[in-house]
């Protein structure tokens, strides 16, 4: 019987850190090629629909950004969640909070113009994001409540409640019966960055710039620190009297109202209105992107585009080639499955046993022996 | 009369997904493994339960494959995270992820097909009996199976050796590991158990509950089952009551639905997920009874120093 085994190793392998997401990545084209093999398709002519044919024009690139947007925004959020070791898994529930607290201005007082529109509907999504993250927040820190379960509940609560707002108290009177609001104003809307060229708005911008600057909180302040120390160790973090209280509110608001502001952002750019369904995922798709990105703001942005790709490219494969466009989440799943895979390269090394049991890498078990003895 | 036994009953078949997908997960967590992936195991079970029966026209074939696509489903994410140590928590959330999808592609052409239903026991004589013959005597197979289980279960962790070796790893895998236990080949097989079961209740749904095949159709119940087990602070009989209790809240809210109650449907539909987090608070509040209850290696990776 053959069986791998696990050999740290004495250092965490920089090569395998940088490779990993690539390495993933070539794993998913591979694992792709066969699923699309087993749907009758030709892979690599779908893999050109999928995966060139949706950036190959400038407007499509536009799209791109569209898509990306929100992901980086929730993801760089929440990659401060994970590094601290605090798993909010709801965010799709606070990108819908943020979406309806930012809607009240257009919606409720449509007669309020200006140019302060905007930046208090911006403003009331974070706050409604943050507002509904600190519920799990709260539960977890009063009550020792799983975070995991708390949050992900109230995504279905959220979902419940928006549907119940555009079909009830906050749809259009004029709207033929349609479950939505009334289209916002264009002091309400977010611009767009190049209208002549496509559809991109101040969304992408809000997603780099937030990337960059969770970037320098986590790298070079005081705060990514006691981020990173709670995260790999909170007793460790307890003696240096960093609070863990304290850390999940703070990691919670901060990535709820990330997670809002991408809400509002979308729905007041892309969209233009309410409806009963304002996301594709985006809020689980992020948890993808954090990962992908190695929970490193800047490769956040990167795995952002390359998550948004995914969902034209089955959208592509769906109008050229009739396959579902479920096809999307079945890539951002298994990217996420193989990112996984990978990142145990970068700890450990593998090696097979039972067959191989003649001859193991002489070489390297040399290599590594006296490194274990110091080790002990 | 009548319609007492009839509420009981549908309580029932809300009750019997939710508890066979979180006894399959206490077991899971019994040996130390948190895999949050049961959303994505049940939805597997689901699709393939419908399909197989579907394509067959045989219930029985649908529900042996669904608890084989769960199995096999959760053999995934016990290869990534037993034999490669990767994150519990990440792996699981992928598994759900993954599932939701891939089932969705595999259901595209299954969308409104008329599905194949497991009949209910009848036994001639006994499930004719007033009130109690229906409840004892004329429920679906599945019922069956999801209180034997309960009770094997119960049976297997607390009264047999490799019940009590299994619980031990859950506590502390280095020293189950040090007295020389296999905790890799027990953990295997314990996630194994835990995605027949959570493809068990997939089926259920599919080929009992509404016999038919619509996306996301396990709509947060394998969530709801993993927030059962720590409810039932991970003992088998207090998972049966919670199952039941939220059996019971799931109907109540599709009653109220039904008689018009002068409150927004979706309200009552967020009532189940309310529910689990009043729940958990309740439960959780007393931070020594958890501490005391939870298996203290849950989540954590293991890996073999040799």
């Amino acid at each position: 019987m053959m069986r791998l085994e696990l050999v740290k190793r004495p250092q965490r392998s920089a090569l395998f850190s940088m490779l990993s997401p690539f390495i993933a990545f070539a794993l998913t084209i591979i694992a792709g090629a066969v699923l699309f093999a087993l749907l009758g398709v030709n892979p690599l002519n779908a893999f050109k629909i999928y995966f060139i044919e949706p950036i190959s024009q400038v407007w499509q690139l536009h799209e791109l950004a569209i898509k990306a947007a929100p992901l980086i925004l929730i993801a760089v959020g929440l990659s401060v969640c994970y590094k601290a070791n605090i798993w909010n898994i709801g965010a799709e529930g606070q990108f819908i909070f943020g979406a309806i607290f930012g809607s009240i201005i257009p919606v409720l007082f449509p007669q309020f113009e200006g140019p302060l529109v905007l930046p208090l509907m911006l403003l009331l999504g974070m706050v409604g994001g943050a507002a509904y993250a600190a519920i799990p927040a709260l539960l977890k820190t009063r009550f020792n409540t799983n975070e995991i379960l708390t949050s992900l509940m109230l995504v279905y609560v959220a979902q419940l409640f928006l549907d119940w707002l555009v079909r009830g108290p906050w749809r259009d009177p004029q709207g033929h019966g349609f479950p939505q609001t009334i289209q916002f104003s264009d002091s309400a809307t977010l611009p767009e960055l190049m209208p002549d060229a496509g559809r991109a708005n101040w969304g992408f911008v809000f997603a780099l710039v937030a990337a960059v600057l969770i970037w320098i909180l986590m790298g070079r302040m005081l705060k990514g620190f006691e981020v990173r120390v709670l995260g790999s160790s909170p007793r460790a973090g307890r003696f240096a009297g960093f609070g863990l209280n304290r850390m999940v509110f703070f990691a919670f608001l901060l990535s709820g109202a990330l997670a809002g502001l991408a809400g509002i952002s979308e729905v007041s750019g892309a969209i233009g209105q309410l409806q009963p369904v304002i996301s594709p995922g985006y809020g689980f798709t992020a948890i993808i992107v954090a990962f992908l990105g190695r929970l490193n703001p800047l490769g956040i942005i990167a795995a952002g585009l390359v998550l948004a790709l995914t969902y034209l490219g089955g959208e592509a494969v769906q109008s050229a080639l009739g396959i579902s466009d479920k096809v999307a989440r079945v890539f951002q799943g298994m990217l996420l499955f193989f990112v996984l895979g990978c990142d145990t390269f970068i700890h450990y090394r593998i090696r097979l046993i039972g067959l191989a049991l003649t001859k193991p890498d002489g070489a390297a078990k040399l290599e590594a022996a006296p490194k274990l003895k110091e080790a002990r | 009369m009548d319609i007492t036994v009839n509420i009981l009953l549908t309580i029932a078949t809300a009750a019997t997904p939710l508890l066979i997908a979180a006894i399959g997960e206490l077991v899971v967590e019994r040996s130390g493994v948190l895999n949050l992936g049961v959303e994505g195991m049940m939805i597997m079970g689901a699709v393939g339960g419908f399909g197989a029966g579907y394509l067959t026209g045989s219930p029985w074939i649908g529900l042996l494959a669904a608890i084989v696509m769960g199995a096999l489903f959760s053999l995934l994410f016990a290869v990534m995270t037993l034999s490669l140590a990767t994150n519990q928590v990440a792996t699981g959330l992928s598994l759900t992820l993954l599932g939701l999808g891939l089932s969705g592609m595999i259901g595209t052409s299954f969308v409104g097909q008329p599905g194949v239903r497991l009949p209910n026991l009848d036994i001639p004589g006994l499930s004719s009996i007033p009130v109690l013959g229906k409840l004892l005597f004329g429920q679906d197979p599945v019922f069956y199976i999801s209180i034997a289980l309960t009770a094997a279960v119960m049976w297997f962790l607390f009264k047999t050796r490799t019940g009590l070796t299994l619980r031990s790893i859950g506590d502390s895998h280095t020293s189950a590991h040090a007295l020389g236990i296999k905790v890799i080949r027990y953990r295997y097989l314990a996630v194994i158990f835990g995605g027949a079961c959570a493809g068990l209740a997939g089926g259920h749904l599919s080929l009992v509950y509404t016999p038919q095949w619509v996306e996301n159709m396990s709509a947060g119940r394998g969530w709801i089952a993993l927030a059962l087990v720590v409810f039932a602070s991970w003992r088998p009989w207090r998972v049966l009551a919670g199952a039941y209790i939220f059996g019971a809240v799931w109907i109540g809210q599709l009653h109220a639905q039904a008689f018009g109650i002068p409150v927004p449907s979706q309200m009552l539909s967020s009532l189940p997920y309310l529910a689990t987090v009043v729940v958990l608070v309740l439960i959780s509040r007393n931070k020594r009874l958890t501490m005391m209850n939870t298996p203290a290696s849950l989540g954590q990776p293991f890996v073999p120093d040799r």
